[in-house]
């Protein structure tokens, strides 16, 4: 068995122990009336949903955004303008995620829709510096050798190129998408739903029980993505590299 | 294809599949650079026969290469293959008639063996079925077992076996064009020169018109039918066969390039084939040895060679071996000294150097055993080639235009004679 399939399956069983004790703390406390209402394992799940629908609208449009600029920045006519985007992008991660979402939904209205937009700026840039630098990291001899055996310049893009870039883009997803399940969190603040709200909760009504909770929860699902990020990397790791 | 160019070349007896190239005029600037890359480059490729491109790095030689299957676009001038101007045509289509090696193959390494090979025929829109077929008999001409190497990844080969599935790729659609970038560069001296001789066994079965870039002259003299010498900016200093450029070297530029090392050039002119080989007992694994032995007795002789099933040399083995063996065993042994039929006698001597051995075993096209050469051969050769003189064949066309550049093919040599070339 390889190391990354034993790390796989640590991961996988640490989360499954640790949400199995989350369930068991929280079937045998002591709780209040408030604290039952809140925890009630229906609403949990549809906060649980409604988080998980907000970081995959996000991630999807990250995708659609960062990869396709991410080759256009990589093309030898565009290559010149990839240090000023990196640039905008990194100031779109740097600016604290809680600011980006409240000053955007003064100016866009408050609801998931803005929440979806802030957490796309802010997610863009792991995509996108992977994305470029993966492409630029496969041998520039092997795109010379298929534009020299005659394949045309999309073709090398889709056969050689971003085939060999797929490690190094996948692991900028994965990234992606932990630091969106995270921030997901602050979406609770403008109205977007999701998890955030039992921390919001557990902080206003002072029930530690439901803050810590949570935070537990957001928690795992990170990790719960970051695993399911971790085993597709490794399934469509193309066959022949490492 | 045009049969009076063949001639030249001297291969006309076989059927050439090879098409000539003419290049016209070709020059190459790159934008902000006042000196031409290429300058005015007017350069005939008869077909069927093996160009060599030789310089300093930075003369251009590459340029000029990749200016054929226009990876680098000609600013002016024109291309012909086989009589048809390429000069305008789409590239992409162009680049699948012409097939292209570079250092260390160039092999995509998320695709298997078979993969790799099958890229032109699928671009081409060949069927399955031919494509695979296809794809078995080039691993076949470049010494490899599909069934062992087919479904291999490319990091699963060694630097030589990487390079001939380059030209089992290159080979693919049956271009009648090879164009070759310092092929061997990445590979050791005993593996290039099997690749070498392999090269050469495969072109007498092929017989295409290959144009290959190197920066290493005796390879140039080994596989070259003609050898193009450049200085900077794809000033042609000579266009010649080997034989006569080590003769008359047309300038102080080329006689540097050549070096000292000229003076053996008999060892690097003769070709092991070129001499009389002395044939040997063979044999194949599972035989008696006490036959082979009695055998050996009888002729006189004091080594038999064990051939596998394809004739392809697998060890050799002395009286003594022999004695001790009921049974012929059939285990490989790499230390055996090979060497290709078409490899020069310096290679020759070079193996038998290596393996500490008085004799090589040679081999013709795919590695099937042709017989022995001894030092003796090798010394005898080379007394009888010496006093020997070499054909006269016409040089194909090559020059640079412009009343400039022939200044600077003149002052250039004298002013750069003290620098090593």
């Amino acid at each position: 068995m390889s190391k990354e399939t034993k790390g796989l399956i640590y991961q996988l069983v640490a989360i499954g122990a640790a949400f199995a004790a989350l369930v068991i703390w929280l079937v045998t406390a002591d709780l209040t009336e408030t604290e039952r209402q809140t925890l009630d394992p229906a609403t949990i799940w549809k906060y649980t949903q409604e988080h998980l629908q907000i970081t995959l609208i996000s991630t999807v449009i990250v995708l659609l955004i960062a990869i396709p600029l991410g080759i256009l920045l990589t093309r030898p006519s565009l290559r010149k303008a990839a240090p000023a985007v990196r640039a905008i992008a990194n100031f779109g991660q740097a600016a604290p995620a809680i600011g980006v979402i409240v000053l955007l939904a003064f100016w866009l209205g408050f609801g998931p829709k803005t929440a979806v937009i802030s957490l796309v700026i802010y997610a863009i840039l792991p995509v996108l510096s992977n994305t470029i630098v993966g492409l630029q990291q496969v041998d520039q001899r092997l795109v010379e050798a298929g534009r020299g055996i005659g394949m045309s310049q999309l073709a090398v893009l889709f056969k050689v190129e971003l085939p060999l870039a797929v490690p190094v883009m996948l692991s900028g997803i994965r990234t992606a998408l932990v630091l969106l399940v995270g921030t997901a969190t602050l979406a609770t603040f403008i109205n977007g739903g999701g998890l955030g709200i039992l921390i919001t909760t557990g902080v206003n009504l002072n029930l530690n029980v439901v803050l810590i909770a949570g935070s537990l929860l957001v928690a795992l699902l990170a990790l719960t993505v970051d695993w399911i990020g971790r085993l597709v990397e490794q399934l469509a790791r193309p066959k022949g590299l490492s | 294809m045009s049969d009076s160019k063949n001639s030249a070349s001297g291969v006309s007896e076989h059927t050439v599949s090879g098409a000539s190239i003419m290049l016209e005029e070709v020059t190459k600037t790159y934008p902000g650079q006042k000196k031409s890359a290429v300058g005015g480059l007017t350069l005939e490729i008869p077909a069927g026969s093996i160009v060599m491109f030789v310089g300093p790095s930075g003369c251009g030689k590459t340029t000029t290469l990749k200016m054929i299957n226009r990876l680098i676009e000609p600013t002016s001038g024109q291309i012909v293959i086989n009589g048809e101007d390429v000069t305008t045509m789409n590239g992409d289509e162009l680049r699948r008639r012409i097939g292209y090696v570079i250092q260390a193959g160039g092999l995509f390494p998320h695709m298997t063996v078979a993969a790799n090979i099958a890229m032109v025929p699928k671009m081409l829109g060949w069927d399955k079925a031919k494509i695979a077929a296809r794809v078995d008999e080039l691993l076949e001409l470049v010494s490899l077992d599909p069934e062992l190497y087919r479904d291999r990844f490319p990091k699963e080969l060694s630097g030589g076996q990487q390079q001939r599935v380059g030209v089992a790729r290159a080979l693919a659609a049956d271009p009648p064009v090879l164009l070759m970038d310092e092929p061997f560069g990445a590979v050791d001296p005993i593996t290039r020169q099997r690749l070498q001789d392999e090269l050469l066994n495969i072109q007498s079965e092929v017989q295409k018109t290959i144009v290959c870039v190197t920066h290493d002259f005796d390879e140039a003299v080994k596989l070259g039918d003609w050898i193009a010498i450049f200085n900077e900016g794809a000033q042609l200093e000579q266009y010649d066969s080997p034989e006569r450029i080590l003769a008359n070297p047309a300038s102080e530029f080329v006689e540097n390039f050549i070096g000292s090392g000229a003076g053996l050039k008999q060892l690097t002119l003769t070709r092991v084939n070129e001499v009389d080989l002395v044939d040997a007992i063979t044999t194949t694994p599972g035989k008696r040895a006490s036959d082979v032995l009695s055998q050996l007795q009888g002729a006189g002789r004091k080594l038999a060679v064990v051939l596998d099933s394809r004739g392809r040399p697998l060890r050799r083995l002395g009286r003594r071996q022999l004695s001790r063996m009921e049974i012929i065993e059939g285990t490989y042994d790499p230390g055996l000294p090979v060497v290709g039929e078409q490899a020069t006698l310096n290679d020759a001597l070079d193996t038998m150097l290596v393996a500490s051995a008085e004799y090589a075993l040679v081999t013709g096209r795919r590695d099937v055993f042709k017989g022995i050469i001894t030092v003796q051969t090798v010394m005898e050769a080379i007394a009888a080639a010496n006093s020997a003189s070499d054909d006269h064949h016409e040089a194909p066309v090559g020059l640079n235009s412009g009343a400039i550049n022939v200044v600077d093919i003149e002052v250039e040599p004298a002013e750069r004679g003290g620098e090593p070339a």
